[in-house]
């Protein structure tokens, strides 16, 4: 590969780090003189210099816009991703969370001046629990996981209260790994339960397994598999019946917003993802934003602070006395990802109850067209139809010497990001592809497209070029082995990157 | 339906595809008691002209901060964002990718991210740094989890000088494990024994600086007694700023920093999303939580970074992970990188001491008014004072003179009363000379004011 002289690519371009590229006495902002006054530090001023590089305004810009050339986005192209929702991200919502009168808002001002902000939760709260069918709703949670933390965290708090808090959390062997890590956050040993041959929860597993000891079974619905738990209802009877407390991975929630309600199939909380279901940006890993649903029995529990409404307006309780006296207490600073709260509602909004029917109508059409149009060439591992995504395994690449992963890295050469890879766990190579609803037929027809034609070349014995792949990207596989082995996580000063690692 | 990228058309043809008939048929998993027929019970769609019309009526209830004259502090902080930064967080790549596990072609993202943990392993004094935590309350409270799998011990003495909300959170985070938690009081006089809580139990020390009432110190001698008994410092900071002027928790011998980053390049937002830094000793490297980008080349030899250490995390060890945490603060975390490399060495010391001057002009205006004691002796841009009457009242009454007058300590510590008299006032370099004679001015008034 020739490299040229800059090893630059027509627009896409080398870039090195800030650290490389700064200079003493540079400086991206001018900002106002210092006044004189009496200093008040103590002896603790700094004494040593941080090491920071200095750079202008042109090339602090320069720079994020070339890195931000190399990355693959909604923006740019169909997002597959299994379990992530990668749908389009409106910039209604991003106009409107910078508006001065949220964005300018200081957590702690006076609660009259905030008015606005709090009404916005309650109508949030009030959309969340109306599609979910619940009566109760936690905002705080930051992400996912926080949500799941939140939820079992008010589970055990509801069964300590009764006097009997038990040892041990079930999960689906399809869960996703938040699941088992957060239980054993709250304190409970994880088991799984297995599934069943049409890659469901094994109902006569699970009911064997409830017993005094059980605190909760944690179930994903639609599954990490992407099939709808048509025995939910049973599920949640025999969980009931066995004194234990139902909760509800919502993950998963974009096949089923105007169509189905959780609370109708008997759990008892459930996260919701707003980065997911409800259009927050991934902005790169984060920040997302878990509002957690509840029970009657569990929102004794709810996290602090509360959004309470009186006769003066709304107000923050924020301490656990009276009616908040229960509680599990807080989970993070201040109450919950706002910005992303008001994301999330412009969001609904714009879609409305026919909407987000239709919306969650369309992710389960498109994710079945695409298992309709592959399901002959790659292999699924469950048979019918499935929800938002689906999922295949690598059986069609047996004796061709190609991967999952060497698939999805062809994938990228073919400017598709690929779908996720090796999860769940319960397949062999698994590939779950979910489109989402903002994909256009002539993008799911390319995305078939692509995924028929490497399987077709892997299956005629391309391997060796696959194991190659990808060769277009700005950066070819790396040796990820090496990289954990020797971990440099910094830049320093001396030669460049820290020796290796503990 | 703007937003949805299928037309009835496509829809008829797909359905015909897959040989469905109507789309309930995709639904038929469904229990027929949990089917709903028609629509929720919520409004219809709208398009950008009435959403817009009715989210902005809610914004137009608020009030911002930087409507009037504003001190507020306590765990966030309004300083200026430089216009550059709002731009670069939205770019379609950064604002619409997601978590960088196709290296390839997530190069931006890991290259900020790398960049992101050399600067906060930089300001922080200490070796490596994570991919960012949600918050700093929540970064806290996964340190002392780290410090009890490092030290073995299950015992964290909390200072009275922590952010009530940090404490809040690392006492609901500890509440179902075999721990145990010591809250010192509130410290508002400065004067507790820290070092004198330490036992052989004690996995970690939390102590922030400043802390929430504004006062630095030398965390120097904690951490030697912290070590002495075989515990770590886990030390919190809320206000990144401050680490531009004073010497750093790594030098002061932390072991663990879990920070808030909103004060760099993120706007105060009502609270969320924002920001948590955590960074530590590269020996304990194998316990920290979250995520991390490393370096790493490809097969062309080329450098790039990765995700790496991953068996750490949720989707490898699951139950045995060392959090459960999977997204991160990825947005938030390229703010803070692009507005501390606007800032670079000169402009990040040059703002800390802007914030610095500006409360010490601040702290001497007020201490000279009748009724009002300064009690931070050394602090950097937060102080408390106390007041001859109960300070919620005075702020309350300088609200309608469009003045954010502090953080009334009972805000934060509401069963105290022996603290109702007391203000966290916060400076930073937004302030202006007029919003100064506006504070003072209103404080004095009232009490002077004589009571009825």
């Amino acid at each position: 590969m020739t490299q040229g002289i800059t090893g630059n690519r027509g627009l896409q371009m080398e870039e090195p780090l800030i650290f490389e590229l700064g200079a003493d006495g540079r400086c991206g902002v001018d900002l106002p003189d210092v006044p004189a006054c009496r200093e008040r530090l103590g002896d603790l001023r700094r004494d040593c210099p941080i090491g920071l590089p200095g750079l202008s305004e042109p090339q602090v810009v320069r720079h994020f816009t070339r890195l931000s050339q190399k990355n693959y986005a909604i923006d740019a192209g169909i997002y597959p991703l299994g379990s992530c929702t990668m749908k389009h991200n409106p910039r209604l919502n991003e106009k409107l969370a910078r508006l001065p009168g949220f964005a300018g808002l200081h957590p702690l001002q006076p609660i009259t001046t905030v008015q606005g902000a709090l009404a916005l939760m309650d109508v949030l709260a009030h959309w969340l629990k109306t599609l979910t069918g619940m009566p109760a709703i936690a905002l705080p949670p930051a992400a996912g996981a926080h949500g799941e933390l939140c939820g079992t965290m008010t589970i055990r708090a509801a069964l300590t209260a009764r006097g009997d808090p038990r040892k041990v959390v079930l999960v689906p062997d399809s869960a996703h790994g938040t699941n088992p890590a957060t239980a054993a956050m709250c304190g409970y040993e994880v088991e799984d339960i297995p599934s069943n041959p049409s890659g469901r929860v094994d109902l006569a597993a699970l009911k064997a397994r409830l017993g005094s000891d059980v605190a909760a079974f944690m179930l994903t619905n639609p599954s990490t598999c992407g099939l709808f738990e048509d025995e939910i209802i049973e599920q949640a009877a025999a969980i009931h019946e066995a004194g234990a407390f139902f909760y509800c991975d919502g993950a998963n929630f974009n096949a089923l917003a105007g169509r189905v309600r959780p609370g109708d199939l008997g759990i008892d909380c459930m996260h919701l993802n707003l980065h997911k279901t409800f259009s927050t940006p991934h902005g790169g890993g984060g920040p997302g934003s878990g509002p957690v649903v509840l029970s009657d029995s569990l929102a004794p529990f709810a996290p602090l602070p509360w959004l309470v409404h009186g006769a003066d307006g709304f107000d923050l309780k924020e301490t656990a006395e009276g009616d908040s006296g229960r509680s599990i207490g807080r989970l993070k600073s201040f109450h919950g990802q706002f910005g992303m709260f008001v994301r999330a509602l412009s969001y609904m909004m714009s879609h409305g109850a026919d909407g987000l029917r239709q919306a969650s109508e369309d992710a389960v059409l498109a994710a079945n067209y695409v298992l309709e149009n592959l399901k002959d060439v790659l292999s699924l591992p469950y048979e019918g139809r499935c929800m938002h995504e689906v999922l295949f395994d690598d059986g069609y690449l047996e004796d061709t010497g190609v991967t999952t992963l060497d698939i999805s890295k062809a994938m990228i050469d073919e400017g598709l990001h690929p779908m996720t890879m090796y999860f769940p766990l319960v397949v062999h190579g698994a590939m779950l592809i979910e489109p989402t609803e903002s994909e256009t037929k002539e993008s799911l027809d390319q995305l078939v497209l692509v995924l028929r034609g490497l399987a077709e070349q892997a299956k005629a014995g391309d391997a060796a070029r696959m194991k190659h792949a990808p060769v277009r990207a700005p950066r070819r596989r790396f040796d990820e082995t090496a990289a954990a082995r020797h971990p440099v996580l910094r830049w320093t000063p001396d030669e460049g990157p820290a020796g290796s690692g503990a | 339906m703007r937003y949805l990228g299928l037309t009835d058309e496509d829809r008829s043809a797909m359905l015909a595809a897959i040989g469905a008939g109507s789309i309930d048929e995709l639904y038929r998993d469904v229990p027929e008691s949990a089917r709903l027929d028609g629509l929720v019970d919520l409004p219809l769609h709208q398009g950008e002209i009435e959403v817009e019309r009715a989210l902005t009526a809610l914004a137009a209830k608020n009030r911002p901060a930087g409507g009037g004259a504003c001190f507020l502090g306590g765990g966030a902080y309004r300083h200026h964002v430089p216009a550059s930064v709002d731009y670069i967080i939205q770019r379609g790549e950064f604002l619409t990718s997601y978590t960088p596990y196709q290296p390839e072609i997530s190069q931006g993202t890991l290259q900020y991210l790398y960049e992101f943990q050399t600067q906060v392993a930089m300001i922080s004094g200490m070796e490596i740094a994570s991919a960012s935590h949600y918050d700093g309350a929540t970064a806290c409270a996964e340190a002392v989890l780290m410090a009890r799998r490092l030290t073995r011990r299950r015992r964290a003495v909390l200072s009275g000088g922590l952010h009530p909300h940090y404490r809040g959170t690392t006492e609901t985070y500890l509440q179902f494990l075999d721990s145990s938690v010591t809250p010192l009081p509130p410290d508002i006089d400065g004067a507790e024994d820290l070092s004198g809580a330490i036992d052989a139990e004690t996995a970690c020390v939390v102590v922030q600086n400043p802390d929430v009432f504004g006062r630095v110190r030398d965390l120097s001698p904690l951490a030697e007694a912290c070590h002495a008994a075989g515990a770590l410092m886990v030390v919190v900071v809320t206000e990144p700023v401050s680490l531009g002027l004073l010497r750093s928790p790594g030098e002061m011998g932390a072991d663990i920093v879990a920070a808030e980053g909103q004060g760099l390049g993120n706007s105060l937002g009502y609270g969320g999303p924002y920001l948590g830094l955590l960074a530590t000793r590269q020996k304990f490297l194998r316990q920290i939580p979250g995520r991390l980008a490393g370096e790493a080349h490809d097969a062309d030899g080329q450098r790039g970074w990765v995700l790496t250490l991953s068996a750490r995390e949720q989707h490898i060890r699951r139950e045995k992970a060392t959090s459960n945490i999977c997204t991160n603060s990825g947005l938030c975390a390229l703010a803070f990188t692009a507005h501390l490399a606007l800032l670079g060495e000169d402009g990040f010391r040059k703002l800390a001491e802007l914030n610095h001057a500006k409360a010490c002009i601040v702290a001497d205006r007020l201490a000279a008014i009748e009724g009002v004691t300064l009690k931070t002796e050394c602090f950097f841009n937060e102080f408390t004072v106390s007041l001859d009457r109960p300070a919620a009242a005075v702020v309350d009454a300088l609200v309608d003179g469009n003045l954010f007058a502090g953080i009334p300590v009972a805000r934060l510590f509401p069963d105290d009363d022996a603290l109702a008299k007391h203000l966290i006032v916060a400076v930073t370099e937004l302030v202006t000379d007029d919003d100064i004679e506006a504070l003072c001015r209103g404080v004095a008034g009232l009490l002077t004011a004589t009571e009825r």
